[in-house]
C-alpha cells in the first residue's frame, strides 16, 4: 500500500499549499510561513472537516431552490414564461436537440449533486478514518476540484443569453431566483474543496499503520505532538 | 492546534444563512402561490402543461399546470395553478371556456391567440359560494356578464345567416349581439339566444317583434312593393330586427329568457300567419286570377288571415265550373275580446255566434284586385246589406261562408251588357236615313238663302230711304215741326179750356173784360 509511506506531518515538514515547497518551521514555532512565497504554512488547514462541512451543507441547501425557482425568465409576444433547469433539460429534449438537453442536464443537474456527494464521501470516510482505496479518493478529490470552475458554465450560459436577448418588446430573456442560488450551490462547492484538506486521507493510514488495525485516538494525539518533538530536525532551506 | 480544532467555527454562519435565505424563498414561494383549480374539458387541444394560461380580461391570472384524461376517457381533467389572491374569483357560477381565433362578419376576437396559441378564458361569477373543480363550456361565450343587459330566447325553423355574434338592431341601431344557437331536441326548430344590451333591451316587450334582417327583403305583393334592408353590414353578414309594435297599453319590458318567434322578415313579423286558424271555404264562381296561396284575407282593409290552397271543381251535370277557396281566419284578429266572455264560455259556440251574426248582417268574401301594376288580388269580407240573405252550413266541414261576385267581374258584366246593346242598334239604317234628311236640308238651306238675299236688297232700300240728308228725311223733319208746334197749340188750348171750361160757351172771359 502506498498509503504505508509517512506523511510529511510525521517528519515535521509542511507543504505549501501556493507554491509546493516543503518545508519545516522555524525553531520555536509550530506553524510558519513558506520561506518561498510568505503563504502562511500549517501542517493541516484549521478545521478543515467543520468548514468543508459547513461549506457542504450550504451548498445542499442552496441546491434545492436552484432547482425549484426558474432559473430563465423568457418574455416573448407570446407571453412571458420562466423555466426551471430541468424545465430547460425537458423543452430541449427532443429528436435532434438532445445533446444539448444532455448537456444541460449533465453540467447543471448531475455535477453538482455529483460534487456534493463526493465530498460527502470524503468527508465521512475522513471521519471515519477509513484507510481504504485511498489512492481513488485522493483521485476523486482531484476530479471534483478540476471540475470546480466548470461548474460556472451554466451560470455564464445564462447570464450571457440574458444579457444578448434584450429585444424589447419582442423579445428578452431575464435571468431568474433560481440563477442566484444555482451560482451559490458552485461557489459553495468550491469553497467546500477549497476548505477540504486532502491530507487528512493520509492521516488515518499514518496513524494507524504504527499500531494494529483498530484506530486508536491515543495514537492520534500522539501523531499531533510529533511534529513538536520532530522540531529540532530542522530541514535546510532550499 | 488542538484547541482550534475543537472551537466551534465561525463557517456555521454560512450553512445558518444559506438555510434562512431557503426557508425563507420558500415560504414567500408558498404564501404567495394561489389556490390550484381542476377544469374539466371536452378536449385538451392547444393546451400545454405548463404553458396554457388563464386570462381574465386579458390578466394572466394561471397557468395550466398539468393535463390528463379522466377515468372514462371521455374528458381531459386539467389542473391550473391560479395566481395569488385569486381566492374570491373561483365562485360557483364562474366559467372557463378555451380562446381560439374566430371570425365571424362582424367581429374578430382572440386573434392574439394565432401567435401565442390558446389560452383560457374566464368569466368571474356572481356567486358567493367557493369551487376549485370546473367543467368548461364548450364554446367562447360572445357576451360576458359584465356587459349589462338581458337574454331573450328566439324560435325560428331557419338559421338563415345567423351565427354567434351575428348583430342585433333596433331601430338600425346595434344593441345587442347573438350569443348561441342550439337545435331543439326534435330537430324542428332552433333556438336563438339573444343578447341585448341595457339601456336598449328595456325596449323588449310582450309586443316586441323580431325578425331576419339578413340582406334585402324586396317582397312584391297585393300591397304593393316593399323593400326592407337594416344597415349595410347586415346585408353582409345578416342580422336580427327587432320592434315593438304601438300598442294601446304601455307594456312592461319583458322577462329575462322571454321567448319570441323570429320571423323571415318585417312585413311578416308584423303581419304573422294566424296563431289559431280557423279554415273555412269560399266558393267563387269568378275568375281566381291573381289570387296565389298566402295572399292576405282581409276585413275592410284589415288582414285577418290568408289564403291556404285554391283548387277548382266543374260539375259535370250542369257544366258549371267553380273555384273553391280554402282560408285560414284568425277570428281574434276581427277585434272580438274572448277573454272578456269569461272562461265558462264556449269558444267553439262564440266563434259560431260571431260568424252567423256578421253573415246575417250581410258580411260577404269578394275577390278584389289589390295591385293593379301586378294584378294580384287577395280576399276582402266586407259588408255587402244589399246582398242576398245567406246563411252558414256549420255541419259541412270545410265551413263555407257566402261569397259575392267581385267588383271587376261586375263592371265587366256591365260594360259587357252596354257593348251588346250598342251592337245590336240598327246603326246603319240610321245612317241612311240621316243621309237622306241631311241631303233635304241642303236644298231647304238653298231656298232660305234666296230668300235672305231678298231680304238683304230690301233693306238696302230701306236704307236708302232714311239715309242722312236725303230730301224726305228734311221734308220729315219740317213736317214733324209743324205738327209739334200744332201740337203745343193744341196743349195751351186744352189748358185754358181746362181751367175755364164755360170759355166753350161764353167765349174768353179775360179778353172780355
Amino acid at each position: 500500500m502506498s498509503g504505508a509511506a509517512p506523511t510529511a506531518m510525521q517528519h515535521g515538514l509542511q507543504s505549501c499549499e501556493t507554491c509546493g515547497l516543503l518545508s519545516r518551521p522555524a525553531a520555536g514555532e509550530v506553524e510558519g510561513r513558506c520561506p518561498r512565497c510568505a503563504e502562511e504554512l500549517s501542517f493541516r488547514k484549521h478545521d478543515s472537516l467543520q468548514r468543508t462541512w459547513a461549506y457542504l451543507i450550504a451548498a445542499a441547501i442552496c441546491y434545492i431552490p436552484a432547482n425549484v425557482l426558474p432559473v430563465l425568465t423568457t418574455t416573448t409576444a407570446a407571453g412571458a414564461e420562466s423555466d426551471t433547469i430541468m424545465q430547460g433539460v425537458v423543452l430541449l429534449w427532443s429528436p435532434t436537440g438532445w445533446p444539448l438537453s444532455l448537456i444541460v442536464l449533465i453540467a447543471s443537474i448531475m455535477i453538482p449533486s455529483a460534487k456534493i456527494l463526493a465530498l460527502m464521501y470524503l468527508l465521512i470516510t475522513v471521519q471515519r478514518g477509513s484507510v481504504h482505496n485511498n489512492a481513488q479518493r485522493i483521485r476523486m478529490y482531484r476530479m471534483v476540484e478540476f471540475i470546480g470552475r466548470w461548474s460556472m458554465v451554466d451560470v455564464f450560459v445564462d447570464t450571457f443569453t440574458a444579457a444578448l436577448i434584450q429585444l424589447q418588446p419582442l423579445m428578452s430573456v431575464e435571468p431568474g431566483p433560481g440563477l442566484f442560488f444555482f451560482a451559490a450551490v458552485v461557489v459553495f462547492t468550491m469553497l467546500a474543496v477549497e476548505a477540504f484538506d486532502p491530507r487528512l486521507i493520509w492521516d488515518s493510514i499514518s496513524s494507524k499503520e504504527p499500531s494494529s488495525d483498530e484506530a486508536n485516538p491515543g495514537e492520534a494525539n500522539s501523531n499531533e505532538a510529533n511534529p513538536n518533538e520532530a522540531n529540532p530536525n530542522e530541514v535546510s532551506y532550499a | 492546534m488542538p484547541k482550534k480544532r475543537t472551537r466551534f467555527s465561525l463557517v456555521w454562519v454560512i450553512p445558518v444563512l444559506a438555510a434562512i435565505v431557503g426557508a425563507w424563498v420558500a415560504v414567500t414561494r408558498i404564501l404567495s402561490e394561489g389556490p390550484k383549480i381542476t377544469i374539466v374539458f371536452r378536449t385538451a387541444e392547444g393546451l400545454e402543461a405548463g404553458k396554457t394560461k388563464i386570462h381574465y380580461n386579458g390578466v394572466d391570472v394561471g397557468t395550466l399546470t398539468a393535463i390528463q384524461l379522466s377515468d372514462d376517457h371521455k374528458h381531459v381533467i386539467t389542473t391550473a395553478q391560479m395566481a395569488p389572491k385569486t381566492e374570491g374569483f373561483l365562485v360557483n357560477d364562474t366559467k372557463f371556456w378555451v380562446v381560439k381565433p374566430r371570425i365571424s362578419g362582424a367581429n374578430v376576437t382572440g386573434l392574439g391567440t394565432l401567435i401565442s396559441g390558446a389560452y383560457i378564458g374566464m368569466e368571474i361569477g356572481a356567486s358567493k359560494e367557493d369551487r376549485r373543480d370546473f367543467v368548461a363550456l364548450e364554446t367562447q361565450p360572445v357576451i360576458t356578464g359584465e356587459v349589462p343587459g338581458r337574454f331573450f330566447v328566439l324560435k325560428t325553423p331557419d338559421l338563415g345567416s345567423i351565427d354567434t355574434g351575428t348583430p342585433i338592431y333596433f331601430r338600425r341601431l346595434q344593441v345587442g349581439q347573438v350569443a348561441s344557437y342550439n337545435m331543439d331536441q326534435n330537430g324542428k326548430a332552433l333556438t336563438v339566444k339573444a343578447f341585448v344590451r341595457a339601456p336598449y333591451d328595456q325596449y323588449v316587450n310582450g309586443d316586441t317583434r323580431f325578425w331576419h334582417a339578413s340582406g334585402i327583403d324586396l317582397s312584391l305583393t297585393a300591397s304593393g312593393l316593399s323593400v326592407q334592408t337594416q344597415s349595410a353590414l347586415s346585408i353582409l353578414i345578416g342580422g336580427i330586427a327587432f320592434e315593438t309594435a304601438p300598442s294601446v297599453m304601455v307594456q312592461p319590458p319583458a322577462e329575462e329568457h322571454t321567448a319570441f318567434t323570429l320571423y323571415g322578415n318585417r312585413a311578416e313579423a308584423f303581419n304573422p300567419p294566424p296563431r289559431n286558424p280557423q279554415t273555412y271555404q269560399l266558393i267563387f264562381t269568378d275568375s281566381v286570377r291573381g289570387l296565389v296561396a298566402g295572399a292576405p284575407v282581409e276585413f275592410r282593409g284589415i288582414r285577418v288571415g290568408e289564403v291556404a290552397d285554391i283548387t277548382a271543381q266543374i260539375d259535370l251535370k250542369t257544366f258549371k265550373f267553380s273555384v273553391p277557396v280554402t282560408i285560414r281566419l284568425d277570428p281574434q284578429r276581427l277585434g272580438v275580446k274572448i277573454f272578456e266572455l269569461g272562461p265558462t264560455l264556449n269558444l267553439e259556440s262564440m266563434r259560431r255566434k260571431l260568424i252567423d251574426s256578421l253573415v246575417s248582417h250581410g258580411v260577404r268574401a269578394q275577390l278584389r284586385t289589390g295591385n293593379l301594376l301586378t294584378g294580384s288580388a287577395f280576399v276582402s269580407l266586407d259588408f255587402f246589406p244589399g246582398a242576398p240573405p245567406a246563411t252558414v252550413d256549420w255541419s259541412q266541414q270545410p265551413v263555407q261562408l257566402p261569397t259575392i261576385r267581385g267588383t271587376l267581374e261586375a263592371t265587366e258584366e256591365t260594360v259587357e251588357n252596354i257593348i251588346a246593346k250598342i251592337d245590336k242598334m240598327p246603326l246603319k239604317e240610321i245612317g241612311d236615313e240621316l243621309r237622306k234628311a241631311i241631303a233635304d236640308l241642303d236644298l231647304t238651306l238653298t231656298s232660305a238663302r234666296g230668300a235672305l238675299d231678298s231680304a238683304h236688297s230690301t233693306l238696302d232700300n230701306a236704307n236708302t230711304l232714311v239715309a242722312p240728308n236725303s230730301l224726305q228725311l228734311e221734308k220729315l223733319d219740317q213736317t214733324l215741326d209743324e205738327v209739334s208746334r200744332a201740337a203745343q197749340s193744341l196743349r195751351v188750348l186744352a189748358d185754358f179750356l181746362e181751367r175755364h171750361p164755360e170759355a166753350l160757351l161764353r167765349g174768353k172771359k179775360g179778353e172780355a173784360k
